[in-house]
């Protein structure tokens, strides 16, 4: 089941155009990972997706559902009751976290859940503390973000987005904001995730990672997908003379 | 002892001796002429300390929200809103505030030809003060809300915050901890102010401490006045400061 469907996606910022022609479909439990040099357009990608930005042209689709379609050569939108509903189909984690100061660690992962979802308490609490097990900082939930590690603010993040119950999880360059050593925590985390079967697709700069985890691999450039296919063919065999330059350069 | 209780403890027996004495009209304590035309002084300007009480607490109470209003309508959507409220500002930060004092009291007459009663001046003075006030709390809040990074909103957009609940939950807490120093300023600013309200004949404090002042051809009734000004913003320093320490429990 296609679980999100993006066909010929535009997006211009005033005079710049970011996104080209793009379209990509994920299915359920397939892993995707976005590569590309910066200014390729990736995280405007994924703020597209999840309806942070607004697409100039093309449709959008979640769970055959549908957000936006083109008519016209315009993207137009849904109403804002489906979109709301629709926005619980996905999370997003950033490259800086962003998690709520003021509130404690258990306090970010269950306010949405208790008050936009409505869900009970006690019920979103156990599902918190067990992510948080899993996540291995049971013991920080009642810590608040400042005190914790950017790894360990990540991973926060990240328990943050999954209990909402998520069908298809993004992220954003995760680990950018992060040293090496904090880096493998997180991919650590992704890696589970992956082996769990979970829907995800990911903005990174970790060659590794990618060639690794990911089912399939999409290289983007000046607003264009210019290659994409397994991580053995993308990474290994690049077609692409941009994408052999790029993989070149990141890879010494 | 804790420093600062102790340091509090004084202020507000500072505060107390005067309305102890004012209370059972002492006006002989000692033989001393000197400390008794202190203490004279004192009870004389009794009446004055409330009504200077009165407008500042009436001030806060009703420019605090209304500033919070003026900063929505500041940030509103609708541009001539916003025009509006960025005159109203700039009018309010731009004249002297005794100027708007006399305004606020004298337009009544002058528009409706309302005969002026003396008990508006009291409501003149609060309007007056309110309405300036407000503007400055206002650009205060509008930083605050400012500071707030943009992540947060998009975080709370992802988890489907409505905007309302991420204004309530997410913006104002943390805008409150920001505008604490400068909120501050403001206040003790306002109890030095509440002597402009002279200009409308409205009779608080320094009023009579300069009629006392012209009587007794000695500045001493003015220096009592300023006493009390100190203390009473050694008190509000106090306080605001310890309601920042209990907002910083999340920074590191």
């Amino acid at each position: 089941m296609k679980l999100l469907e993006i066909n010929n996606i535009k997006k211009t910022f005033d005079d710049l155009e970011v996104l080209k022609d793009i379209s990509i479909s994920v299915e359920q439990g397939e892993v995707v990972s976005i590569l590309g040099p910066s200014g390729s357009g990736k995280s405007t990608l994924l703020r597209c997706a999840t309806l942070l930005e607004t697409m100039d042209a093309g449709s959008l689709y979640y769970c055959g559902e549908t957000v936006a379609e083109n008519v016209d050569g315009k993207s137009v939108y849904v109403g804002k009751h489906d979109i709301k509903r629709i926005q619980g189909y996905f999370g997003l984690v950033f490259q800086n976290f962003n998690l709520f100061p003021h509130y404690s660690v258990l306090k970010n992962i269950i306010d949405a859940p208790i008050h936009v979802q409505k869900r009970n308490k006690k019920e979103v609490e156990k599902e918190a503390m067990k992510l948080l097990e899993q996540m291995g900082i049971a013991d920080k939930k009642d810590y608040y973000p400042c005190m914790l590690s950017g790894g360990q603010q990540q991973r926060v993040a990240i328990a943050r987005a999954l209990a909402m119950n998520p069908k298809i999880l993004f992220f954003d360059e995760p680990t950018s904001a992060l040293d090496p050593e904090l880096t493998s925590e997180i991919l650590k985390v992704l890696r589970m995730l992956a082996a769990e079967k979970m829907t995800m697709v990911i903005v990174t700069h970790e060659i590794d990672f990618a060639r690794n985890v990911s089912d399939r691999v999409i290289f983007m450039d000046e607003g264009y997908i210019i290659e994409q296919g397994a991580p053995q063919d993308v990474i290994d065999n690049p077609k692409n003379d941009r994408v052999r330059a790029f993989l070149a350069k990141v890879q010494g | 002892m804790n420093k600062k209780v102790f340091i509090a403890a004084v202020v507000i027996f500072v505060l107390l001796v005067p309305a102890v004495l004012i209370s059972f009209n002492i006006t002989k304590v000692t033989g001393n002429e000197v400390l008794d035309n202190i203490v004279s002084i004192m009870n004389r300007l009794s009446n004055g300390i409330w009504s200077s009480l009165i407008l500042f607490g009436l001030t806060l109470l009703f420019s605090m929200p209304i500033g919070l209003l003026v900063t929505f309508a500041r940030r509103s959507r609708f541009k001539v809103v916003e025009m509006i409220t960025k005159f109203y500002i700039s009018v309010m930060r731009g004249t002297p505030l005794m100027l708007q004092l006399i305004v606020v009291y004298f337009a009544p007459y002058y528009l409706f030809k309302i005969p002026l009663s003396s008990d508006y001046r009291f409501y003149a003075a609060v309007i007056g003060f309110s309405l300036n006030y407000a503007a400055y709390f206002a650009e205060i809040y509008r930083s605050g809300i400012e500071a707030v990074p943009k992540g947060h909103y998009e975080a709370a957009k992802v988890l489907g915050y409505s905007r309302r609940q991420t204004f309530m939950k997410i913006v104002f807490p943390q805008m409150v901890r920001h505008v604490l120093p400068p909120v501050t300023n403001e206040v003790i600013t306002l109890v030095k102010d509440t002597s402009l309200a002279y200009a409308i004949a409205y009779v608080e404090m320094f009023t009579l401490a300069k009629q006392i002042a012209a009587a007794q051809s000695s500045i001493l009734a003015l220096f009592v006045a300023g006493i009390f000004y100190y203390f009473f913003n050694l008190l509000v320093a106090f306080v605001m400061g310890r309601i920042e320490n209990k907002m910083n429990y999340y920074t590191a």
